[in-house]
């Protein structure tokens, strides 16, 4: 019983019952080839999570991931189109995101300004400077390298690279999360500022971080996402910062600060996958994605909600009585 | 280190000299005055009257959802309520009933599209931003089940009044609205009782709720309103386009966000004027204008939009430290 009241197992389950009733009808979905493509079609998503978690756990949020990502991946295809070499192109990428990441963690660190104002300016910003650079021109396929585009693709043991950044990622920032000084600080600044403070530790340096970490992906995700795709323009990515806090909030990071795990994160990030491609699977319009995503984040809050109001009414009770 | 408590008040004068208010006049006073000297067209009757489209539907919505960041909530979910109250009045529309029901339907959406948020928000005490980012995917996503890539058209002429119409001369319906709905709010939030237990519960809910506020209430009902408020930004922008997508109005949410905290609204609640909203109106539609006079791509107005925001907050913060 124990194990069926942890969220992610609840999770996992219920991403597996989804699964099942999929597979019941449409078997193919289920087949390994597929279920590595739909992996493999999540991976942005999951790397944008892993980044959105550490920011969100701290307590702050992060709308200009979507935005830094379409710069960075502009970014990148015009540095190609200058006949860069492709690790130099990545570099660049990565760096420029965390610098527009740093951006954003200065205004609230230095600044003490409020993150979800400070994103919201930064995210049409960055949007518009992709707009600047191009004129709003777009960079097609075959304006682009084949090694530029073939990066992501390449197979390695049957997955394609991108799965196994995705995985690489995961995994080194599982350890960082839970055996480094710097991913329990995420959770401490986020559980309890003050307290945070007493323990020594800079508050708001804690949060740029999160920022710098959180920028760095989505820049390199930038890279993935405009060579995979063959195609940079101004609106690449455009919404998809709210897929990134709703895989978030539906794997049962607090939006308060401080509660969460990666493995939650990462199904919330799974589940969002698995509908997206299963739609189309089960023949029902795409149209249907954005209210499903929506009612399912308002199930997982209100759930995740439920089960921590519990706790709340028994101290205001012990308080009544003396 | 000996406080100081002055013996003689600032007088009304000099403290509407220091208020935010008067530095948002002196912005608006300097952006139009550029603006006059810098295109020909601008100081015309019919063009500053068509300028004021730009701001009258969102200023509508931001009246509200100032008096709900005030009272430390927000609602991303705006710009959603408006396109699925359209769709609503499209469906009306489409099943052959005239101009009253159309309208009637358009904010009686709105107001259950507000119930639902405030149910939720209020009711079950979950965290607005999680609560308004999932229904804004949920009520465009019910647009979009509803419409798909397809639109409604055809809408009776006598509808077209509402946003097309013109009460004397240049004076436009939606401007008159404006002003009606500006004064409402006005008094609304400054001179009745309402208005000061959304300034208390923004300040400190708990205090309000110990010092007899009726706080879930008072929250529910701001929902409402900004549910009312969008389902009228909804006549409004339905009646002017003449027709009704699923994409109508999207990324409204963020500039009447803009507006409301340019106005001088602290994003984390408890201060805030609607004079400050209604100037910040005015600065967003003669900048908004003035670009358009010029031949600048929107994309770019909206960078120096996002710059505003950050400049606008970052400022203040600045100087105090110093």
């Amino acid at each position: 019983m124990g194990l069926l009241k942890q969220r992610e197992v609840l999770l996992a389950l219920a991403i597996l019952v989804m699964t099942i009733g999929i597979a019941v009808r449409f078997p193919a979905f289920v087949a390994p080839r597929n279920l590595a493509s739909v992996f493999n079609d999540t991976a942005p998503l999951m790397i944008l999570v892993i980044g959105q978690m550490m920011v969100i756990l701290t307590k702050c949020i992060d709308l200009s991931v979507a935005a830094t990502l379409a710069l960075c991946g502009m970014v990148a295809a015009l540095l190609n189109g200058l006949g860069f070499p492709l690790p130099l192109i990545v570099f660049c990428a990565v760096a420029l995101g965390a610098v527009l990441g740093a951006v954003n963690g200065v205004l609230v660190w230095k600044v003490g300004m409020p993150s979800i104002v400070v994103t919201l300016g930064t995210m049409t910003i960055y949007r518009g400077i992709v707009f600047l650079l191009t004129n709003g021109k777009w960079i097609n396929a075959h304006e682009m390298t084949p090694a530029f585009k073939s990066l992501p693709r390449e197979m390695i043991l049957g997955l394609p690279v991108m799965s196994w950044i995705a995985i690489a990622l995961i995994a080194g920032f599982a350890v960082v999360l839970t055996r480094t000084p710097l991913g329990r600080a995420f959770y401490a600044v986020g559980n309890n500022p003050h307290a945070a403070v007493y323990a020594g530790l800079d508050v708001g340096r804690t949060q740029a971080v999160a920022f710098v970490i959180s920028g760095a992906l989505a820049g390199l995700v930038g890279y993935l996402w405009v060579a995979r795709y063959a195609v940079a323009y101004v609106d690449i990515a455009a919404g998809f910062e709210l897929d990134v806090v709703a895989a978030c909030v539906i794997g049962g990071i607090s939006i308060a600060g401080g509660v969460g795990t990666l493995a939650g994160a990462m199904l919330g990030a799974v589940f969002l996958g698995v509908i997206k491609n299963a739609l189309p699977v089960i023949d029902i319009s795409p149209f249907w994605q954005m209210a499903i995503s929506g009612s399912a984040i308002l199930l997982a809050v209100a759930f995740n909600a439920s089960r921590g109001r519990a706790k709340g009414r028994l101290i205001l009770r012990r308080e009544d009585t003396p | 280190m000996s406080r100081q408590i002055p013996d003689r008040l600032q007088s009304p004068l000099s403290r509407f000299l220091r208020s935010w208010e008067a530095l948002l006049l002196c912005v608006f006073i300097a952006v139009f005055v550029i603006n006059s000297y810098a295109s020909p067209y601008f100081l015309n009757a019919w063009n500053l009257s068509d300028a004021t489209f730009n701001f009258t539907e969102k200023a509508l919505i931001a009246f509200a959802m100032a008096m709900l960041i005030i009272a430390g909530d927000i609602d991303l979910s705006v710009a959603s309520i408006l396109a699925l109250a359209s769709t609503a009045m499209g469906l009306v529309m489409a099943a052959g009933h005239g101009t009253p029901v159309i309208v009637v339907t358009g904010l009686v959406t709105g107001l259950l599209c507000g119930a639902v948020n405030g149910v939720l928000v209020a009711g079950l005490g979950l965290p607005s931003i999680v609560v308004t980012i999932g229904t804004m995917s949920l009520f465009r996503g019910i647009s979009y089940i509803v419409l798909g890539d397809q639109a409604f058209n055809g809408y009776p002429s006598d509808f077209a009044w509402f946003g097309q119409g013109y009460v004397v001369w240049v004076i436009s319906f939606e401007l008159v609205l404006f002003t009606f709905c500006a004064i409402g709010f006005g008094i609304l939030l400054h001179c009745t009782s309402f208005g000061r237990t959304v300034f208390a519960i923004g300040n400190n809910p708990t205090a309000a709720l110990f010092s007899g506020i009726r706080v879930a209430r008072v929250r529910f009902i701001l929902f409402l309103l900004t549910g009312v408020m969008s389902g009228l930004a909804a006549v409004c922008l339905t009646s002017r386009l003449g027709s009704t997508r699923p994409s109508i109005a999207m990324g409204w949410e963020l500039e009447v966000v803009t507006m409301v905290v340019l106005g001088g609204v602290s994003i984390l609640g408890g201060s805030g004027s609607i004079p400050g909203v209604v100037l910040a109106a005015f600065i967003m539609g003669v900048v908004t204008f003035g670009f358009g006079l010029l031949n600048v791509p929107g994309i770019v107005m909206s960078i120096f939009l996002g710059l505003l925001l950050i400049g606008v907050i970052a400022l203040p913060r600045l100087i105090r430290r110093r």
